[in-house]
């Protein structure tokens, strides 16, 4: 049994430590907000936070989350209301919409470590993250309307 | 109690009043998604149209969604007609009922095109049927009667009602032909930007795809498909694969008996597949590396192709091809005659005697389509019935072959559409629900068939390899006097012989030919546009060049021979439409100012798919590696149904035919894929989009046509074009990106 902290839920799980906390999350826990793409790191599709780094849960072994805080896009905000997620809809980003929710946690990461980032910030912290419909141009100006309501809401 | 359960439990009690709804389906534009119940039965209006008595008015969506949008643009074209007011209204996913809801299948840029006049006449039939009921009710004449966001009024009595106090009456009142539609500058849902439907669903990580379809007691299957194009299953010992935990079956699959006379878009790779079922896909990917399978070459195959009233037989050669071999043959055969699919005058004659020739040959690659979301569908299939759920462009299509494979009647197969983690023409080919289904009828057990990525990219239905060599004769004075196109591929040829520049030179041949082969071939965004645009408009900037003419006004000329004096029969393209887009990105890039001359500009132009498309691309060069910094792009769709959408989607397209301009392409090694993943299958990402890409739509009052495809073939062009004016040399061949690499010239 391995005991994990998921969206600030404790759940209890039976399988292979060594398994990619991906399909827990999926197949085990029913989370199918976090995406399959590529299995390697290569598409960002699968994006988590673990501890608040964005990491590529189908190649992190559900091992290493045990007695850790993972966050998954259902966690992300209790009323999918996070800056990032509001400007997402603001913008209507999605085309698809299958990367979308590893777009939306890796930007929140960056978001929260640089709170004005630049096109070039932006671009290397989301270079991880794959969108076969090219909504790359949407995805750079959401992060940009995030951080600005980001840093209004600070101010004010 | 949610609206959610609301809908399945009266989906029991439903006497024929609400048809099948899964766990998928209802948003509301606003974004509301667990909604307080209403009370009362749904009163289905048509099929488009269902109401409540308190008046929530649920549009049901025919069309599968893959991120065109229709999800959201189609239910906008009945809210127009209906008159509802779209941030009330609930938008459903329909069933597959085709007798209902049309022909439902997403591909060709059609889904808008076809669907345009039929929802407009639901919409408008249904509030025709209520006000009929609201007059009858208040015995006033129907003219008087008038809707407003839902709702109906008399304005003489003040009398007023809801759509869904009058929608039981009007459900039993016969349907109205020949109702006036709205005029267009009546529009107020139409032509204005809406909210994706399914936007917080979406970013909020709620199930949407097949792939977060789950059932209780469902097994995940995976199927291990032959290596190579050319081989078959020959035998395997899964004994240690079935010790690994989870596992419950492994057993070969065969798709389609000896004779089976397959529909047009039952393409199948391989016809015989290992099939491993377990518990969890981590336990199925474990076991598969367990397995001891040999495969053997599978030699010819005959193959009998139907649909669309035609029968014949197909030999699918046997050959572990090669990329490079392949490309060899295909220098043999464009040396032979080819078909001739199209003359005018006297092109022989006229090339023999031209003052200058000009050949120029363009090679591009098998492309994979690479969808966010690999192939998969749910199957749970007993004696008597198939339930299916998942991604599939095209319901329609494949049912009958499941009828045929399951022997069961088709109202006996249930196809239930997911939305769909993109599909760019892959999803039109449902082999996999075919395998999904035998899987299950073999386990008994509910299905859902997953494909890794490596499956997904190494078992494809894949856009052809193409080549064309275009020829031009110029006279003494440049004048373009000859055409010539002639053009191949493996395993069929790209030219649309009756498309520009066809109908606008004297002289004019299209020939193709084709190479036979066990790779497999489908749709892939705009087939044989997506090489065609790219050739044409790459060798037409080149000649435009060698006759020291701008290369728009160059095209411009040649679209206002075809205009006024066309040559030959059958031009599919208008003439005018075509120069407008032209004329429109001219405008709007500043293609003439000085200070953008700063960067390395091309442009190019097509039409396709109903539609005509142009973009100018301006290139920089970054740290020694061309980039796309910005694009220019001009449609003529006929009305967009919804302005923002349809701008993320020429945005989607252009990027999309950079980053494959730039990096797509797949290649075989003796039959076998040589890419596995996007480690080297390269795509693009987003420090490589452009800064900025500006959408212009014309602003006409044409029906609308299509907008997923047109878009993308141009984008090859122009990136091409750019990419001479920055690099100071042509590049022919498709990639471009590889040969970047290794040019230090740059």
């Amino acid at each position: 049994m391995l005991n994990l902290t998921i969206n600030k839920k404790a759940y209890h799980v039976d399988v292979d430590p060594d398994t990619p906390l991906l399909w827990v999350l999926r197949d085990t826990l029913g989370l199918v907000g976090t995406k399959y793409g590529c299995g390697v790191a290569q598409c960002g599709a699968c994006t988590v936070h673990l501890n608040g780094e964005a990491v590529r849960s189908c190649v992190t072994k559900v091992s290493r989350a045990v007695g850790q805080k993972v966050v998954t896009i259902e966690g992300l905000a209790e009323k999918a209301d996070h800056p990032v997620q509001k400007a997402w809809l603001e913008l209507d980003v999605a085309q698809c919409g299958y990367c979308q929710s590893g777009q939306i946690m890796s930007a929140a990461v960056l978001l929260r470590e640089n709170k004005n980032p630049t096109d070039a910030d932006i671009d290397a912290a989301m270079a991880g993250n794959i969108c076969r419909c090219g909504t790359y141009l949407r995805v750079r100006e959401a992060i940009r309307l995030a951080a600005t309501s980001q840093r209004k809401a600070g101010n004010g | 109690m949610s609206r959610r359960s609301f809908l399945k439990s009266s989906a029991l009690a439903g006497g024929g009043l609400m048809i099948s709804f899964t766990w998928l389906s209802a948003f509301t534009p606003a974004g509301r998604e667990e909604e307080p119940v209403p009370t009362g039965k749904w009163v289905e209006i048509n099929g488009y149209v269902k109401i409540t008595p308190d008046n929530v008015i649920t549009i049901l969506n025919p069309n599968p969604e893959f991120g065109q949008n229709v999800m959201t643009s189609l239910p906008m074209i009945i809210a127009e007609e209906l008159d509802a007011d779209w941030q009330k209204i609930v938008v459903e996913m329909g069933p597959h009922d085709s007798v209902k809801l049309g022909p439902q299948f997403t591909g060709g840029s059609n889904s808008v095109r076809m669907y345009w006049k039929p929802l407009r006449e639901a919409g408008a039939a249904a509030r025709q049927m209520l006000r009929d009921a609201a007059a009858q009710a208040w015995g006033v004449p129907v003219e008087e009667v008038t809707t407003k966001a839902g709702m109906l009024y008399h304005g003489k009595s003040r009398k007023s009602g809801t759509y869904g106090s009058f929608a039981a009456k009007a459900a039993g009142l016969p349907i109205p032909k020949g109702v006036k539609l709205k005029e267009a500058k009546d529009f107020t849902v139409v032509s204005r930007s809406k909210k994706n439907v399914e936007g917080l669903k979406i970013v909020s990580g709620k199930p949407l795809f097949g792939l977060d379809y789950q059932q209780p007691g469902m097994l995940i299957a995976m199927v291990e498909h032959p290596p190579a194009f050319g081989l078959k299953l020959k035998s395997f010992d899964a004994a240690e694969a079935l010790r690994m935990p989870g596992i419950t079956d492994i057993f070969r699959q065969k798709l389609y008996e000896e004779g089976f006379e397959q529909g047009g878009f039952d393409t199948r790779t391989f016809n015989e597949l290992l099939v491993v079922v377990g518990k969890t896909t981590w336990q199925v990917m474990q076991a598969r590396k367990k397995l001891n399978v040999q495969w053997e070459p599978a030699g010819d195959i005959k193959d009998i192709i139907g649909g669309w009233g035609q029968k014949r037989e197909v030999v699918v050669p046997g050959e572990l091809e090669s990329t490079d071999a392949q490309l060899q043959k295909m220098k043999e055969y464009a040396a032979k005659p080819a078909e001739q699919l199209r003359k005018d005058g006297d092109p022989e004659t006229v090339f023999k005697n031209a003052a200058q020739v000009i050949e120029r040959t363009y090679n591009a690659p098998f492309l994979a389509h690479n969808c966010m979301e690999p192939i998969n569908f749910f199957a749970h299939v007993t004696e008597e019935k198939a339930l299916l759920v998942g991604p599939l462009q095209a319901p329609g299509w494949t049912e009958p072959t499941l009828a045929k494979v399951l022997n069961l009647p088709a109202d006996k197969i249930e196809i239930q559409m997911t939305r769909m983690g993109g599909g760019f023409g892959r999803r039109a080919y449902g082999h996999y629900l075919t395998e999904a289904a035998l899987i299950s009828k073999k386990v008994k057990a509910p299905v859902k068939l997953v494909y890794t990525r490596e499956d997904d990219m190494t078992y494809g239905i894949y856009r052809p390899l193409y080549t064309a060599t275009y020829r031009a004769a110029l006279d003494a004075n440049k004048n373009l006097i000859a055409f010539h196109v002639k053009g191949g591929g493996i395993p069929e040829h790209p030219i649309h012989a009756n498309r520009f520049p066809a109908g606008a030179v004297d002289n004019y041949l299209a020939e193709g030919w084709e190479i036979p082969s066990n790779v497999t071939i489908g749709a892939f965004r705009a087939p044989r546009s997506n090489f065609n645009a790219a050739a044409e408009q790459s060798f037409l900037d080149e000649l435009a060049e060698a006759m020291g003419k701008d290369p728009i006004e160059f095209r411009l000329e040649l679209l206002k021979r075809a205009k006024e004096n066309p040559v030959g029969k059958n031009n599919e393209y208008d003439a005018d439409r075509y120069a407008e887009v032209l004329k429109l990105v001219r405008d709007k890039s500043g293609w003439n100012q000085a200070a953008n001359q700063k960067y390395s500009r091309g442009v190019a132009a097509y039409f396709c798919h109903n539609s005509y498309a142009a973009h100018v691309v301006d290139m920089v060069m970054r740290d020694g590696q061309p980039y796309v910094e910005r694009v220019f792009s001009a449609i003529d769709c006929g009305i967009v149904i919804n302005p923002d959408a349809a701008a993320n989607m020429v945005q989607g397209a252009v990027i999309d035919g950079i980053g494959n301009a730039f990096y797509g392409g797949l290649t075989l090694k003796n039959g076998a894929v040589e890419q596995r993943n996007f480690y080297n299958y390269r795509l693009i990402r987003m420090h490589e989009a452009p800064k900025k890409i500006d959408v212009h739509f014309v602003q006409n009052n044409i029906d609308p046509t299509g907008l997923g495809e047109p878009p993308f073939p141009p984008v090859f062009g122009a990136v091409a074009n750019a990419l001479y004016k920055a690099a100071g040399k042509r590049f022919y061949q498709q990639p471009f990106g590889p040969q970047l690499t290794n040019t230090t010239a740059l």
